[in-house]
């Protein structure tokens, strides 16, 4: 079991230790990541649980009490623990020790892997480890775990220690204390109820924790007087001045106080270092924040643009496939199946690879070198006004790029309402694959017009007013959720700032392409079942004999004279547009027989207010696997086959279209500025990806929650472009 | 009375206690800010909040409102 505080290189040493060996989880009914792995010494193989970091096994949640269950082999999914490895920090000993303490109470043989040893010894520290190991009653292994030092020592010392038997430390805390604790432990034991004692540990933290999670959890089985219990005890405690819960802070800092005198050995003064350098100037008011300004621009663009190129190598590729295999294939239902359900469904979901790998990227290199830490901290204040803390800013930044990496960096913030509000509103951080739409619209619809002499452009401000419209609507859902659903105050934003450190490249690319395959794993499996559902429900039922019969005669004879050799170059390439026009008109029909056109216009009732027509409905229900998709399926509607959005002829085409389309019944145009600008808001604010309300649910381990954003952003989605709509009608007539 | 959020840059003080009991505390305490330690103000962030110390050998940033829990006792100053 390795356990230990953040910024100690837990995850390098995991990953030095089980190596490729190793699984990722989720423990049932919390949000906590359950990592598994194997690793070997001489000949023998071990299971490695990887836990959380954390700063002190005090639970006060159910995440947290997992950590602790499962040290205390109270759970049922993971074995009783025969060796726990901590991991501190060399050059931060003193804090570190605190969570030691703690874990050397549990009585299970420990061993103390003490990494960054290297970063000590340039701050002039170092460490007496055969004292230290003494003091301490564990082996104690100094490592430099990125660079594999030390790291076979650690598993001969982890070897070693399994069988032994562990007498507990002296208890740190004060006699009176100790009494409360005998006390309770005996009044608990006669009114067992349930079997099973509870461990001396818990009774502990049963007085220490006035928070009242695990008194809440104690009661629950029955235990009767408890709270009056406690607090009488408490009472008591005060009297004696160990007040509760300082005296546990107190006591076990001053037993890390013994134990480092004489164990720290400083050989050159703690004077400035490079990094304390650089951190005034990266953390000062005006330098930092240009800094920040200037980091985040920079993340931010290269996202876009050097996601580009990759992006489209895939989606070539992905088009490729379908080509093959609509060659390879006669026409009919599993062609279409394949081709445009399934290859072209996943297609639009694996597009999204470069942009996560770049984005993780970009995460690994600047949480691994420190940064992050300084960006929460610089950009705290803004988000404590809205309810939520600096941790959240890199989430939602990324989440401009794509919601996907974005939510799942959440997990950097402990604080579960905290997470799961930022989770929440992440997806109205206009990300990239709303691109295509607004371009298009906005280049079909919007005058060019410009102000300022040329430097405001109309297009532009549209452009920009839609993503200024994500981060408002943000900034109003996450007030409304903090005060509403997810009540409670800010949470603390007690955060440590590690040392900055060169990244390292194992450990980056790692993290990256371990986020990678999670994405295509988890994300892949439901858009692929979804996929298969949006296609089903385009392509059935499909009459052909009904369908295609008013065209026979045209095609047949389109096809005769395209065979007459005679036939002038020119004349071909008419009869062939006009046949490929012919072709579409059919799909478009098939299109409007299917049970996704005939679900569109029966919904034309609920979209005209939002100026719509059936065809943007049915597109926009379309689209519900990928954004994007949506130019695609009005592309097909409006006759014009595929349009790759990425080719250039086709956007023209599309927008010719769209601009010549007129109502069924009435003749009159469907789109103009108002439309225009309802489908922009609409998309801006809708929840239509899959693959997003997939990691959701991965996050959050429940599918209320990726449901309740569906219904939430779908609503105001709704509002928006019916507001938007007759707001628009009314002023511009 | 003064406290954390009273400390100037540059300036280092012994803490006296920290107040209140809740989750809050609770975590100052645990980051190792207890009575007897020394803690130094670094700087403060562009909008005055939140600040940095160094304390126990390490950075720990804490906004104004927490910090004001925490009693100091100037080590300057005869108590």
């Amino acid at each position: 079991m390795l356990i230990g505080n953040p910024n100690t290189g837990k995850s390098t040493l995991f990953n030095a230790l089980a190596g490729l060996r190793q699984r990722v989880g989720n423990f049932p009914g919390v949000t906590v990541e359950k990592k598994l792995g194997r690793m070997s010494h001489e000949g023998q193989t071990l299971s490695l649980v990887d836990l959380p970091g954390t700063y002190s096994l005090a639970p006060r949640s159910p995440d947290e009490m997992v950590a602790v269950d499962v040290l205390l082999g109270r759970r049922d999914d993971v074995p009783p623990p025969d060796v726990v490895v901590c991991i501190v920090d060399a050059s931060n000993l003193e804090r570190n020790l605190y969570l030691v303490s703690q874990v050397l109470e549990l009585g299970l043989p420990t061993v103390i892997a003490l990494n960054m040893v290297d970063v000590a010894g340039s701050h002039g520290v170092v460490v007496d480890v055969q004292r230290l190991s003494r003091q301490l009653g564990a082996p104690v292994v100094p490592l430099v775990a990125s660079r594999r030092r030390g790291v076979a020592e650690l598993k001969a010392a982890v070897a070693a220690a399994i069988d032994t038997r562990v007498a507990p430390p002296p208890s740190p805390f004060p006699v009176e204390f100790r009494r409360e604790v005998d006390q309770l432990e005996a009044a608990l034991a006669a009114r067992r109820q349930n079997g099973g004692a509870l461990p001396r540990y818990l009774v502990e933290r049963l007085l220490l924790d006035t928070g009242g999670y695990l008194e809440d959890l104690v009661l629950a089985n029955g235990a009767g007087d408890l709270s009056a219990r406690l607090h009488d005890a408490r009472g008591r405690l005060e009297q004696a001045g160990c007040a509760v819960p300082a005296v546990e802070a107190v006591s076990r800092y001053g037993w890390v106080s013994q134990v480092v005198d004489g164990t720290i050995r400083r050989t050159a003064d703690r004077s400035a270092t490079f990094s304390d350098r650089l951190d005034r100037v990266l953390t000062h008011w005006f330098s930092g924040t240009l800094a920040f300004a200037v980091m985040m621009l920079a993340v931010f663009s290269l996202i876009f643009w050097a996601a580009d190129w990759p992006m489209t190598w895939i989606d070539e590729g992905v088009g490729a496939l379908g080509g093959w295999v609509e060659g390879a294939l006669p026409a009919g239902a599993l062609r279409s199946l394949l081709v445009d359900g399934v290859i072209a469904g996943v297609g639009a979901v694996v597009i999204f690879l470069p942009q996560i790998l770049i984005l993780f990227c970009f995460i690994a290199i600047l949480e691994d070198c420190g940064y992050m830490a300084r960006a929460a901290f610089l950009m705290d204040r803004l988000m404590s006004r809205v309810g939520l803390s600096g941790k959240s800013f890199i989430p939602l930044l990324s989440s401009f790029a794509c919601a996907v990496p974005g939510i799942m960096a959440t997990r950097v913030i402990e604080n579960r309402r905290d997470r799961l509000t930022t989770i929440l509103v992440a997806p109205l951080m206009s990300c990239s694959a709303r691109l295509p739409v607004y371009v298009i619209l906005i280049a079909a619809f919007i005058p060019d017009r410009s102000y300022f002499f040329g430097l405001l452009g109309l297009r532009g401000l549209t452009m920009f007013a839609m993503y200024l419209l994500g981060v408002v609507t943000a900034v109003l859902v996450a007030l409304v959720l903090k005060k509403t659903l997810l009540r409670g105050g800010t949470p603390p934003f007690v955060m440590e700032l590690p040392g900055y450190k060169w990244p390292s490249i194992r450990m980056v690319l790692h993290r990256m392409l371990d986020r990678g395959w999670a994405f295509l794993r988890r994300a892949g499996t439901l858009i692929f079942a979804v996929s298969i559902v949006v296609w089903a429900a385009a392509y059935y039922p499909r009459n052909e004999a009904a369908v295609e019969a008013p065209f026979i005669a045209q095609r047949e004879r389109l096809e005769s004279r395209l065979d007459d050799s005679d036939v002038s170059p020119s004349q071909r390439e008419a009869y062939e547009a006009e046949l490929a026009d012919v072709e579409n008109r059919i799909a478009s029909e098939y299109q409007k027989q299917s049970f996704l056109g005939r679900a569109g216009r029966s919904i034309e009732p609920a979209v005209r207010p939002l100026g719509w027509d059936w065809r943007i409905g049915c597109a926009a229900i379309a689209s519900f696997p990928a954004r994007e998709v949506v130019m695609s399926v009005l592309g097909v509607i409006y006759n014009l086959g595929e349009v790759d959005v990425g080719d250039e002829q086709g956007q023209g085409n599309l927008r010719e279209r769209l601009k010549a389309a007129t109502w069924d019944d009435t003749g009159r145009p469907v789109y103009n500025i108002p439309v225009a600008l309802s489908i922009m808001v609409f998309f801006a604010l809708c929840a239509q990806c899959a693959a997003t309300l997939a990691v959701i649910k991965r996050e959050t381990n429940s599918w209320a929650w990726p449901v309740f954003t569906f219904t939430y952003m779908t609503g105001l989605a709704y509002l928006g472009a019916l507001v938007t709509y007759q707001v628009g009608m009314r002023l511009m007539g | 009375m003064s406290t954390l959020a009273d400390l100037s840059i540059g300036r280092t003080a012994r803490v006296k206690n920290v107040g209140g009991s809740d989750e809050i505390s609770v975590r100052l305490l645990e980051m190792g800010l207890t009575p007897g330690v020394e803690v130094t103000m670094l700087g403060a962030a562009p909008l005055g909040d939140p600040l940095e110390f160094e304390v126990r050998g390490y950075r720990l940033s804490v906004r104004r409102g927490e910090a004001a829990r925490v009693e100091i006792v100037d080590p300057n100053v005869a108590s």
